[in-house]
């Protein structure tokens, strides 16, 4: 699953610690979701689109 | 984003609090145990009400270890409750197959010493730690 998590955080000028913090989860696994490397549950990648006040498939696409 | 840090920053300090209570109650079962062990050996010799009390007070610690790993595990995050899972369920497996092969080796005299529990309980911590530490360079 491809994502836009770093793009969307650049914009903000947020840093993945910032980000791990509002989503309630440790720096080392926004790093994860971001490289593609581990695909988050339905309700963190919900929470994760909240956050940036954009719909979930705007933030998360299928490969 | 700020309005809500102090709500989130507190999932970290759980998270700190979890863990600092875990090795707490950890360190307590550890004495606990040593007290089991060396207490009819050094202490009270061999006297069976003093011996029975230890123990009793080593498993009543000990659930309060197995209650306080229940709560750290619960107040992890999700990648890093998957790093949990894939390493105990390495450990597990590799404890039961290992364990029993290192049991039947002793039974069948192939060894020449006792197969001891402990020597199982070494392996498993081992191959968790070994667990972790692939499941976090795996998602670094």
């Amino acid at each position: 699953m491809k994502n836009r998590l770093k793009v969307l955080r650049a914009e903000r000028d947020w840093t993945q610690a910032q980000l791990a913090q509002e989503l309630e989860v440790s720096r080392q696994t926004v790093n994860a979701i971001e490289k593609g490397k581990f695909d988050p549950s339905l309700p963190l990648a919900f929470k994760a689109a909240r956050l940036f006040g954009l719909r979930i498939e705007e933030v998360f696409q299928d490969d | 984003m700020s309005t809500s840090n102090t709500d989130n920053a507190g999932w970290a300090e759980r998270n700190t609090h979890n863990t600092k209570r875990l090795a707490v109650w950890t360190g307590a079962w550890l004495v606990t145990m040593a007290v089991a062990v060396y207490g009819p050996q050094l202490v009270w010799e061999s006297n069976p009400t003093l011996t029975l009390l230890a123990l009793a007070a080593n498993l009543i610690v000990g659930t309060g270890m197995i209650l306080a790993n229940k709560t750290h595990l619960q107040g992890l995050d999700e990648l890093q409750q998957r790093i949990q899972l894939d390493a105990m369920a390495l450990a597990l497996g590799v404890g039961l197959v290992v364990g029993l092969a290192y049991s039947t080796a002793d039974i069948t005299n192939l060894i020449q010493f006792d197969a001891e529990i402990s020597h199982l309980v070494m392996l498993l911590g081992l191959t968790y730690l070994v667990g972790v530490l692939l499941g976090r360079r795996k998602y670094q």
